[in-house]
């Protein structure tokens, strides 16, 4: 992960580009940090279990607006019975793309901000960045929904896999800082604890997030499970055109002394 | 040999196109006549390599233009598009992803194939100068077409790069609204960009690589030992040292093609983002003039002058000395005042500040993508000054070093 700073050099930069960002300054590296999804786009089951995840539990607010129900069913090899059973939104057809009945407004209205379509999310951010996201949810009562989240801090996102995953809480420890000379209190996070289970065990829930997780990754790339299968192919190949390209090349310079 | 005699007998469609068209002619005299140097190594692939990947470049995009729309409001959605729902549009995509960082690896190549034999020297100046225009007009095409898919990166891109015109005293901020047409980086900027990456600046490399062939035809090919094969001609008139490029180097080019498309397929099939660093994250989201990319970085291609850039701190200066970064390459056939072309026959100073140049690029390259924080700050400005020391010391430490004498005939071991 880049580490975040003040552009304190790219002052010619922030100049002219406008509103100067300044990034918060990150806390010491935490174990979370480095949790990953070990996605498998192959996995066409884990596949189809994260399209069940995200129609039941994330397309309700989230769309996946370059994705259509119909290259789903195909790519993931869902029975079109299935697929209009199980996947479909109310109202949706199944060559419609995936838009969530939540109007952009009302999103605003009840989160303060609409929430963000999907399609390339792991594109944007990486799949551990959605990995992470989804599993470091914590009990919060200073947050409006009461629920707070470490990847992304002061997210307007509720826990909504709370249900499966059971209440979490988080154990921060308190640090005497200075930064630039002020002093500064810190908490940085030590561990998670469950404080009532949900319907889903540990393991499970985090078999859940794996498969959503990996859906997404999908959804950002439909193509890539395709793209690295075939590409075995186009190297096998050049090898042998350049191993034949080689032996004539050989040939025709052997008079050269 | 007698080629040009061999279609003379000729009959049919054949003599009855080289009587309209001097098909034969061309083949004969440009390829066949055509007599490079034997003792060509692997630095003389980049050139025909280069011409590929520009082959490459025009192909797929003629194909991405059927489908790419080029407006604000549309642009980012088709190039989606493109990679979901057009038909082998991903491919085509990613064929020309690459090929923007495949273009500039193997011109870099290409270019310090001429710094290390010295074929920028008497009498290839000329080449080398038509050479450092090509490349100006590749950094032109190359940033004009990261802006069209309009993520993120492109927008703030343009608004960092765009907005250097604006340190021109008196006539930049003109300039610069002139250039956008607009107040801001907006929908006329990305209309404006697109045409000239489709039509303008491609046919100036056109012509531009049609010039650095037919200078090149001129002079004859630079070799590693920087001699002319030209001073020692063999009985038939032809330099003794030298092979038909046809069929030899076609032949040889072509084994140089497969061990390039075996990297540059390897990186379309199986990391075509090339960790972030040929398709950079913030560019999977859409612009968005409210939210600026947490680092803004152009590609790699690009990052050794964005680190003399970021090196000083006077904007104004900085985009002076990244231009001379740039302007100092156009006089290296002057600076150069060594007795031999080749590295192989100079002298240790200017094979260490050979090496130092190369590190320095590479530092500043890395830099360039990095935040900049103290330590990077001053470490870009050491290897800035590493950069133009080499230009600017080359007539003397080239003049005063032992060099060993450059050999009568090439070396070439069968």
């Amino acid at each position: 992960m880049r580490k975040s700073f003040v552009a304190a050099a790219l002052g010619f930069t922030l100049a002219f580009a406008g509103p100067a960002v300044f990034a918060a300054t990150e806390g010491p590296h935490a174990a979370w940090m480095d949790w990953e999804p070990g996605n498998d786009v192959s996995n066409i089951a884990s596949l189809q279990r994260g399209a069940a995840n995200f129609m039941g539990y994330c397309a309700g607010c989230h769309s996946l607006k370059y994705k259509r129900y119909s290259r789903v069913a195909k790519d993931l090899n869902i029975p079109e019975e299935q697929m209009e059973k199980l996947l479909l939104l109310p109202g949706a057809k199944k060559g419609d793309y995936i838009l969530s009945p939540m109007a952009k407004v009302d999103g605003e209205a009840w989160f303060g901000k609409a929430p963000p379509d999907l399609s390339l999310i792991t594109r944007a951010k990486g799949s551990d960045y959605v990995y992470q996201f989804l599993k470091t949810f914590y009990v919060d009562p200073k947050s409006a929904n009461g629920t707070n989240n470490l990847a992304l801090p002061n997210t307007a996102m509720p826990h909504v896999l709370s249900a499966l995953q059971g209440v979490q809480e988080a154990k921060f420890k308190v640090v005497e800082t200075v930064v630039d000379g002020q002093p500064v209190t810190e908490s940085h996070w030590e561990s998670f604890e469950l404080a009532s289970p949900g319907q889903l065990s540990p393991e499970d829930y985090d078999a859940f997030v794996r498969d959503t997780v990996n859906f997404l990754e999908y959804a950002g790339e439909p193509v890539k499970a395709k793209r690295e299968s075939l590409g075995v192919w186009v190297i096998l190949f050049l090898l042998v055109f350049t191993a034949l390209a080689y032996l004539l090349k050989q040939e025709y310079w052997k008079d050269v002394k | 040999m007698a080629a040009s005699s061999d279609h003379a007998g000729k009959t049919g469609f054949r003599a009855w196109l080289n009587k309209r068209l001097p098909v034969d002619e061309f083949v004969d005299s440009q390829l066949i006549g055509y007599f490079a140097p034997k003792n060509f190594n692997i630095w003389y692939f980049f050139g025909s390599l280069a011409l590929l990947v520009f082959v490459i470049q025009i192909l797929t995009g003629i194909f991405l233009t059927m489908h790419y729309k080029p407006s604000e409001a549309a642009a980012f959605d088709s190039v989606e598009y493109i990679m979901r729902e057009v038909e082998w549009g991903w491919l085509i995509r990613y064929m020309h992803s690459t090929g923007a960082s495949f273009f500039f690896i193997v011109v870099y190549l290409h270019m310090f194939r001429a710094m290390i034999y010295g074929s920028y020297r008497a009498p290839r100046e000329l080449l080398w100068i038509l050479g450092m225009l090509l490349y100006l007009a590749l950094m032109a095409e190359a940033f004009m077409g990261y802006v069209l898919p309009w993520g993120n990166m492109s927008y703030w891109g343009a608004q960092v790069i765009v907005n250097l015109f604006g340190t021109i005293p008196v006539i930049g901020p003109g300039l610069v609204e002139w250039i956008r047409g607009d107040y801001g980086i907006a929908d006329s900027t990305l209309n404006r960009f697109f045409a000239l990456h489709v039509i303008a600046v491609p046919f100036a490399i056109a012509f531009l690589v049609l010039m650095h062939l037919v200078a090149l035809r001129q002079t004859g090919s630079n070799n590693p030992d920087g001699i002319e094969i030209k001073e020692k001609l063999g009985a038939n008139g032809k330099p003794i040292d030298g092979i038909p490029f046809h069929p030899y180097y076609t032949v040889k080019d072509i084994v140089g093609v497969g061990v390039f498309l075996i990297f540059f397929c390897g990186v379309i099939f199986f990391a075509p983002t090339f960790g972030g660093l040929f398709l950079e994250k913030p560019n999977f989201e859409p612009a968005n003039e409210l939210s600026t990319p947490q680092h803004i970085a152009p590609v790699w291609y690009f990052t050794a002058f964005y680190a003399m850039l970021r090196a000083v701190p006077d904007q104004q200066l900085g985009a002076l000395l990244m231009l001379l970064a740039i302007v100092v390459l156009f006089f290296l056939p002057w600076l150069d005042r060594s007795p031999v072309k080749s590295i192989r026959y100079k002298g240790l100073l200017s094979k260490t500040a050979l090496a130092l140049f190369v590190v320095a690029f590479v530092m500043l390259s890395y830099l360039g993508l990095q935040p900049a924080n103290d330590l990077y700050v001053i470490l870009a400005r050491v290897f800035t000054a590493i950069y133009f020391a080499f230009f600017l010391l080359m007539p003397w430490y080239t003049r005063i070093e032992k060099c060993k004498p450059a050999p009568e005939r090439v070396t070439y071991h069968a």
